[in-house]
């Protein structure tokens, strides 16, 4: 988990440091950096609530409380990277359309996602027993999950005013050097997001052990 | 032949319940009444651009009119222990599960059937230009807010702030389907015939219905037995 933690740190400074010798792009200007931070963050998002939804099934099938926490602990860190990419979007977009916010398909879709996955947190709230907490979780992170391809394709079916993908496609003008700095980005957000990950999964161990112990004690007094 | 047979005695007893004590269909429409007043105090009813944004209208109308009944499709059976018997009832989860939706639907729809004419008259719109276009919005849009929603019922039964946790759940998966049934009630009901880029919008609400019956079928044993 530390090394993971210094090569995202490496990392981090490295795409930093590349970034801010760039030259300014030609018609963005200096804003245009954020897509360094805005797209990585939605990639690895994406990422996982498929894995989220992959930890719900599995629980589902095998009723492991393993597969649980991780589905817990990767919708709640992945809720705070989607906020960064809905968050650096809406800079980028104060400052290239002069508002925060358009109810354009692609912004909205993601937006909808963001408020699916709160859900599941708040669902989870409200339920006590573990085992109904952690079944009716997974059934709802399922059904949250069909969600995630409409935000993916939006821009594709739709006519939006959200920017064209710009790189791993025919018509991109994205050189080749920005790309590596991006790549390395999402590997850098996804070290992030895994350490984070196993963070917030010891807290969910934890907490189990503590309430099995508080159960033995009031089994035994 | 077996199991269609137990969908409809599940139905038919819903049906039953509710045509008797008639709570939640009252409930539903008087609803929906009221809703469609307070919109024409956000929106000038006579203009033509609340014209432009009834299917929006419409259908708000009816997923706040159908969450009552959703809501009490589960909730009914609380008391006197029903639901434990419809659970341990000789009878798969899915058979309880499309029986329930069925009920639903025809009551959801039953109250939009007469929300429907209400609103031309309140907002003078003459709506039942594309009559038939219209049905099969109406019908594929309900269907699949009915899917999702009884799965949501049975899941949210026993949560402390039911009535809160439902509408907080359903309405955002039900987005992608909303999309799609507003953007057409609003031209169909306009008049226009839906041609072109538009018939995408069927695909999408044929698309959405699919996936919530399949993953409702899948996952209404789970939910029931928790």
């Amino acid at each position: 988990m530390i090394v993971m933690l210094a090569l995202a740190a490496v990392l981090l400074v490295r795409n930093l440091y590349n970034i801010s010798v760039l030259p300014d792009e030609t018609n963005q200007g200096q804003i245009f950096r954020i897509i360094f931070f805005h797209v990585p963050a939605a990639a690895v998002a994406m990422v996982g609530s498929a894995v989220a939804l992959l930890a719900s099934v599995m629980f589902l099938i095998t009723k492991n409380f393993k597969y649980d926490a991780l589905a817990v602990a990767i919708t709640e860190v992945g809720l705070a990277f989607l906020a960064v990419n809905l968050v650096t979007g809406s800079i980028w977009a104060r400052v290239i359309w002069g508002v925060w916010w358009a109810w354009d398909p692609r912004l909205t879709s993601a937006l909808i996602c963001w408020i699916l996955y709160a859900g599941y947190l708040i669902l989870r709230q409200s339920l006590e027993e573990p085992t109904q907490r952690a079944t009716f979780a997974a059934v709802y992170s399922i059904f949250a999950f069909t969600d995630v391809p409409i935000v993916y394709f939006s821009i594709r079916w739709w006519r939006t005013i959200h920017p064209q993908p710009v790189f791993f496609s025919k018509n991109g003008s994205f050189p080749a050097d920005w790309t590596l700095t991006l790549v390395l980005n999402i590997v850098a957000l996804s070290l992030l997001y895994a350490v984070l990950t196993m963070v917030r999964l010891r807290q969910e161990n934890t907490q189990r052990e503590i309430d099995y112990l508080r159960r033995t004690v009031h089994a035994i007094s | 032949m077996r199991f269609l047979s137990q969908v409809m005695t599940i139905t038919t007893k819903d049906l039953r319940a509710e045509m008797r004590t008639k709570e939640a269909i009252n409930a539903s429409f008087s609803f929906a009444l009221v809703v469609l007043l307070l919109l024409s105090f956000a929106f000038e009813p006579t203009e033509q651009t609340t014209q432009e944004i009834s299917g929006g209208l419409l259908w708000i109308v009816f997923i706040f009119a159908g969450t009552l009944i959703l809501n009490r499709s589960f909730a009914r059976e609380l008391p006197n222990d029903c639901l434990d018997a419809l659970i341990a009832a000789p009878i798969p989860g899915a058979a309880l599960f499309l029986g329930k939706a069925l009920a639903n639907f025809i009551l959801i729809l039953a109250v939009e059937f007469v929300a429907l004419p209400v609103f031309g008259i309140f907002y003078n719109v003459r709506w039942a230009q594309q009559f038939w276009p219209l049905l099969l919005v109406l019908i594929l849009g309900t269907w699949g807010l009915t899917t999702i929603g009884t799965v949501f019922s049975a899941l949210t039964v026993n949560i402390r702030l039911r009535e809160v946790m439902l509408p907080l759940l359903v309405y955002p998966v039900m987005i992608p389907l909303l999309l799609g049934a507003m953007r057409l009630s609003t031209l169909l009901v306009a008049g226009q015939a839906i041609t072109g880029d538009e018939t995408v919008w069927f695909r999408l609400l044929i698309g959405y219905d699919i996936i919530f019956t399949a993953l409702s079928l899948v996952l209404m044993d789970t939910v029931l037995l928790g």
